[in-house]
């Protein structure tokens, strides 16, 4: 792999950019691996990444049933921030936070992770109480978030609106400096490129079909539209089609799939400094670099595959932003899309052993799964290496829902989905 | 936005008077709390949230505020059938998964990529 760097620009351009090779090689499948990875995303490419640059495991593949960050990678608003209340959440979100400072230095690849800010609005003395709460038990864990006024959230954010008279008057914000967005297909891509590089075998257009298993249980490999591809170890990163591939093992997950959508606008001058989200009145809303507004809608009430939602979901976001910045009102959405986020009961991610021997999952982070992706990697790729979870992801087990022992972010999550 | 009929009203409604309630024809166990941690999580977490058909309960809350189930494709979000609460699960032809209408996943649309 050629290093990317400022001298690499200046060569290539004084050659017409003909040198430049490609990011990732696509070679045909081996006839096994000592570990596959069944989804392309962030997740699943982070998880080989670290498997070969941490673990010496290079023998792996990840294989995707379509192109890489085809799915909620590349479906997301980009949204990075680690200020969850519980001691597990704050664990795992807060390791990929750490990543993610030096994740472009990490892979040589810009995912222009940009620490703007993440402000959270509050519109009563219940979202006043509930921040604060998260607030204090964010700095008591050394995670940095503070309380704003109005006041001083109009000065980090001025297209908002504080006034006394607006729809949805606010009384507060809780701010995460650190907080920010990246750039959701370098990620992928960057990974997909240094694992690549460390002799990773990427493979797109290759759909899991089944899951098989020796007599004793243990995983012996997958079935594929491409043939059958034996593994020693399988790990599971597919996002919304989770349930389907546990299927194939047998295994019966606590998930629910339904889509979420997003949008973003025409492009516009910088105007939009940071991210901002609205618990109550359900709305988060960005700039990207190109200048979109990038706006994040809701999640549809019923299970579905389909990677589309009800356009009342987005007018409702819509309804909120107009009121929230009455300066957008007049601005164009440009394009609208969903993606099927995977979501378990307590809204906490699964990331575990299964009750199938050397199979492991890396579900159930619903609707915030790309500010984890670093993290989620980081440690997916250390459960599959020595076979028991990594200790900042040992609260997220399978089992908690049989045990009890849930992770309740449902009830304080920063959206309401 | 779905259009959902409600057995009840016997009419075609929008979405927007109606309340997704998660999976039917899911009986609560009669000696709840007898029953083991296993068997516990079956009932109350596990699902099989299935590509395709699945069955579901919903509730008319802005209408008749009953509730009644629903035989759905999760794919092309299409309602097969909608029936009366306590009606056992209809047998559906295969044929009415099979889907003449285009559906815009990416599966669909894009393909393979290249």
């Amino acid at each position: 792999m050629r290093k990317y760097s400022v001298f690499a620009v200046a060569r290539e351009a004084m050659r017409a950019h003909k040198g430049w090779e490609a990011q990732w090689v696509s070679p045909e499948p081996r006839a096994s691996y000592d570990a596959i990875i069944i989804g392309g995303g962030g997740h699943g490419l982070g998880a080989a990444y670290y498997l070969a640059k941490e673990h010496g495991i290079t023998n792996v593949a990840v294989l995707e049933k379509g192109w890489l960050g085809g799915g909620n990678t590349g479906r997301n608003t980009t949204i990075i921030r680690s200020n969850y209340l519980y001691d597990e959440s704050m664990d795992i979100y807060e390791h990929s936070l750490k990543l993610w400072e030096n994740l472009s230095q990490d892979l040589n690849y810009n995912v222009m992770y940009s620490p703007r800010g993440v402000m959270m609005l509050s519109h009563g003395i219940h979202d006043q109480q509930v921040f604060k709460r998260h607030i204090h038990a964010n700095r008591l864990y050394g995670i940095d978030n503070e309380w704003l006024s109005p006041e001083q959230a109009k000065e980090f954010c001025p297209p908002l609106d504080i006034s006394a008279s607006a729809r949805f008057p606010i009384n507060g914000a809780a701010l995460q400096r650190r907080g920010g967005t990246a750039r959701h297909d370098a990620v992928a891509w960057g990974y997909a490129r240094a694992a690549s590089d460390r002799g990773v075998h990427i493979i797109q257009n290759c759909e899991v079909t089944g899951i098989r298993r020796g007599p004793d249980g243990v995983v012996t490999g997958v079935d594929t539209n491409r043939g059958f591809i034996g593994a020693k170890r399988i790990g599971v990163s597919a996002s919304g089609h989770n349930s389907v591939i546990m299927a194939m093992a047998g295994v019966r997950v606590p998930l629910h799939s339904v889509p979420l959508q997003a949008l973003v606008s025409e492009p516009l001058k910088p105007i939009f400094p940071c991210v901002v989200m609205s618990n109550t009145v359900h709305a988060y809303i960005s700039q990207s670099d190109k200048g979109e507004l990038v706006i994040g809608a809701g999640t549809d009430q019923y299970n579905s595959y389909s990677q589309t939602g009800g356009l009342q979901i987005i007018t409702h976001t819509l309804d909120a932003i107009c009121e929230l910045f009455p300066i957008f009102r007049r601005v164009k959405m440009m394009r609208q899309w969903g993606g099927i986020t995977d979501n378990t009961p307590d809204r906490s991610a699964i990331q575990g052993v299964t009750p199938v021997p050397n199979l492991y999952v890396n579900c159930g982070w619903g609707t915030g799964g790309f500010k984890a992706t670093p993290g989620s990697a980081h440690l997916f790729a250390h459960l599959i290496a020595k076979g028991e979870p990594h200790r900042l992801a040992a609260g997220l087990t399978l089992d908690r829902f049989r045990s009890g022992r849930l992770i309740d972010e449902a009830a304080a999550a920063a959206v309401a989905h | 936005m779905l259009l959902i009929h409600c057995p009840y009203c016997e009419e075609e409604r929008s979405e927007l008077e109606f309340r997704a309630a998660g999976d039917a024809h899911i009986a609560r166990p009669e000696n709840i709390a007898a029953i083991s941690d296993e068997d516990f999580e079956a009932y109350f977490f596990l699902r099989d949230n299935p590509k395709g058909l699945i069955f579901e309960r919903w509730r008319h809350v802005a209408g008749c505020g009953r509730f009644f189930n629903a035989a759905r494709d999760t794919v092309s979000d299409r309602f097969l059938k909608t029936y009366k609460a306590g009606e056992p699960k209809p047998q559906l032809p295969i044929a009415a998964m099979t889907d003449e209408t285009v559906v815009e996943t990416y599966e669909a649309t894009e393909g393979r990529a290249e």
